[in-house]
């Protein structure tokens, strides 16, 4: 089992992501985590998907998913060379007596503080999903409120 | 011209060529009704919205064409969803269209409101909302496009009534499809075609296990020529009776949990298995792991998803099944002599024939009644089936050997299905017989459509085999459950002849076995109203042989 990220491109119309996120829940495959969004052309959304599965199960996804009309390519982009980025807001405890501190960790990672409140920072950070988990170990001893994540996005390298 | 919505879909719909749908008016669908009164559109009006879908399957599956259903919103909608739900599974293609609130009620729950693209979003090939008038000629067009190519199915268009009522200015002309995330599939992989043929030449003990998928493509004709010109015995599925004469020599039977002994023991042992239009479903294959182990398998089919879903493939073929077939029958050479594989299945024939009992009870045995219907007809009927025991025999034991003449729900499985799909298949084929197989708990489940049948002067048969039970229920409860029968014994009962007589239809009630074939002759003479013969069977008549739920193909109970 492996993760596999899958880059598919839809029409950019009301309903398909229900249609995609459909097929997948009928057909009894967990989705990890999924993004959308419109691409250079408006009529067209990106859709990347984070799926679990063995190569058989990640064959059977792609050809349910080439049913839907509304599909109109799909890349399986685990093994391609490509870049991908993920986005996290951190809401991090933060007295004075630790701020420093964060602020270093934050520097490392190459992040932001895009907030600061009496007792607490919102910290903002990009990266692929390795990445991501390293600075949430990081600022998880400060104590983490709150934590959000996009999900992936991803591109293929070079003239794909 | 300036022409209203309804008007431009009736429009639409003539353009498709379509002359006749099946289905029942109400609030929402008032313009589309309206617009159908100036029409020369036949429609057929059912009783149900149930019967008026399963009609539109019958019709369909009968002729090959696209079935059309009317159905206004939200319980009319919702009334469909079993009829989509059937033609989903057996890849039947039908657009349907339902009536919707006006726009500016969507969402707010208005009278009669129903998310119909939502619900039927897991069971259909596409659906639409139309949004606006000018998109009711794109919309159709595509509509049709979708359910009738590739891999056919079920299509929704669900049609705001503001939408129906609004008047645009409207020239006809021709609507180009163009649907950049759906391509009709074209040809095939040469290479894979080269090595089945080299497959199927060094085979030695080589079964074809041919499905829905090739009546679906209107490859009976070259399925045939192949099993022929190689002398290769054939099988079929439930969906696959008639896609080769059941009278050639070649022929196995149905194979699965109620197939024929022969059937199952040439798939356990056949060391080629040429599967077509088939999609290896768990009432076909039993234990997935002792299917057709000794075995390599090619897998033709239009479906790509398909291939591999179930069992692994040694040589997948996506594409056109009829086309495939044809360019696999130009590279083959005729063989003359049948060999020892032959021998093997000739003695199987033999020792393990199709074949039952007496009645303990004295009464008809069902299997009589098949094949009494399948001999006063010389197998030339359309059949159509409930789901149950009545569907099992009728495969079992009604010879069929033309494709779309055996009309059965095989993926859903629904009661209620055969009746009004009866209605459907006579509607598209007027000279043929039809007969629909049923049992007594089935019948009731869409006997309403009695009602459409007698106002269009239908003469289809409706046998039922009466036996008083839910019977492949019953059945099951008898073999797994301890003989607790549960809810399936359903002794109270209508009088089938006078509800017959009082929706103005031919009643005839069968106790004798010797009777059978005289009330079959009568009911065949009837030309302008159904008739229900009601054929009191033995009530504990059970379907052999028979492989229990997951068990291998070659553990059959009975038949023996």
């Amino acid at each position: 089992m492996k993760k596999h990220t899958l880059s598919v491109t839809v029409e950019n119309k009301p309903g398909v992501l229900t249609r995609v996120t459909t097929v997948i829940r009928r057909r009894g495959y967990n989705i990890e985590s999924l993004t959308v969004g419109q691409t250079e052309n408006p009529s067209i959304s990106r859709i990347t998907l984070v799926v679990t599965g063995d190569d058989r199960i990640i064959e059977q996804v792609t050809k349910q998913l080439y049913k839907l009309v509304d599909v109109i390519k799909i890349i399986d982009i685990t093994d391609e060379r490509s870049v991908e980025r993920e986005l996290v807001l951190v809401k991090v405890k933060a007295d004075t007596s630790v701020r420093s501190e964060i602020v270093q960790i934050v520097d490392i990672f190459r992040g932001r503080i895009v907030d600061i409140g009496r007792s607490s920072l919102i910290i903002e950070a990009t990266g692929d999903s390795g990445k991501i988990d390293a600075i949430e170990e990081a600022l998880a001893p400060f104590g983490i409120i709150e934590l959000v994540r996009t999900g992936k996005v991803a591109m293929v390298r070079g003239g794909k | 011209m300036n022409m209203r919505g309804a008007e431009i879909l009736l429009h639409c719909l003539k353009e498709e060529g379509v002359d006749t749908v099946f289905g029942y008016p109400g609030g929402a669908v008032l313009p589309i009704y309206d617009a159908l009164y100036a029409s020369d559109i036949r429609h057929i009006l059912a009783r149900h919205e149930q019967g008026a879908v399963h009609a539109a399957e019958g019709y369909a599956r009968a002729s090959g064409k696209v079935g059309v259903c009317f159905a206004t919103s939200g319980p009319g909608a919702t009334n469909l969803v079993t009829g989509i739900a059937d033609a989903y599974m057996d890849s039947i293609p039908l657009v349907c269209f339902t009536g919707q609130v006006g726009t500016s009620l969507i969402g707010r729950d208005a009278f009669q409101e129903a998310d119909i693209c939502g619900i039927t979003l897991p069971i259909t090939k596409h659906n639409y909302l139309v949004e606006k008038t000018e998109d009711v000629p794109r919309v159709v067009k595509e509509a049709f496009y979708i359910a009738r190519t590739n891999r056919p199915g079920p299509v929704v268009v669900d049609l705001p009534k503001d939408i129906m009522e609004k008047s645009i200015d409207f020239e006809p002309s021709e609507v180009e499809v163009s649907l950049r995330g759906y391509r009709v599939m074209k040809g095939f992989n040469a290479g894979q075609v080269v090595s089945a043929v080299e497959m199927i030449k060094g085979a030695e003990r080589p079964v074809i296990y041919c499905g829905g998928g090739v009546i679906g493509a209107n490859a009976a004709p070259e399925l045939t020529e192949l099993a022929q010109k190689r002398k290769i015995p054939v099988t079929n599925t439930l969906m696959g009776i008639g896609c080769f004469p059941a009278n050639d020599y070649l022929y196995l039977g149905m194979l699965g949990m109620h197939g024929t002994r022969y059937a199952n023991y040439a798939i356990g042992e056949c060391d080629v298995l040429v599967a077509v239009g088939v999609r290896f479903d768990d009432r076909v294959t039993g234990h997935l792991e002792h299917f057709a182990p000794h075995a390599k398998v090619i897998h033709i089919d239009i479906d790509a998803a398909e291939i591999g879903k179930n069992v692994a493939v040694d040589i997948p073929i996506v594409g056109d099944v009829k086309e495939v077939l044809a360019a696999i029958n130009g590279r083959l050479e005729p063989v003359e002599e049948f060999g020892e594989w032959h021998k093997t299945i000739d003695r199987w024939k033999e020792e393990f024939p199709m074949r039952y009992g007496p009645s303990a009870e004295g009464r008809i045995m069902p299997q009589h009644v098949v094949e009494k219907i399948y001999d006063i007809t010389g197998g030339e009927a359309i059949i159509t089936t409930e789901v149950g025991q009545n569907q099992m025999w009728s495969a079992q034991y009604f010879k069929g050997k033309h494709p779309r003449s055996f009309i059965t729900s095989g993926g859903l499985g629904t009661m209620g299905f055969g009746f009004p799909a009866a209605i459907g298949a006579k509607i598209a084929c007027p000279d043929k017989v039809v007969i629909d197989i049923a049992g007594d708990g089935s019948i009731q489940m869409n006997i309403q459509e009695l009602g459409t049948a007698t106002q269009y002067k239908l003469p289809v048969i409706i046998c039922i085999l009466n036996n008083q039970f839910l019977g492949m229920v019953r059945q099951w409860q008898g073999l797994f459950y301890g003989g607790r029968y549960s809810f399936t014994d359903i002794e109270h009962q209508p009088d089938f002849v006078k509800l017959a007589e009082a929706y103005g239809a031919v009643g005839i009630r069968v106790k004798e076995a010797d009777q059978v074939e005289a009330a079959l002759r009568q009911a065949l003479e009837v030309k302008d109203r159904p008739v229900i013969i009601d054929f009191w069977v033995d009530r504990e008549a059970n379907v052999y042989p028979m492989v229990p739920p997951g068990a291998a193909l070659f553990n059959m109970l009975g038949g023996d």
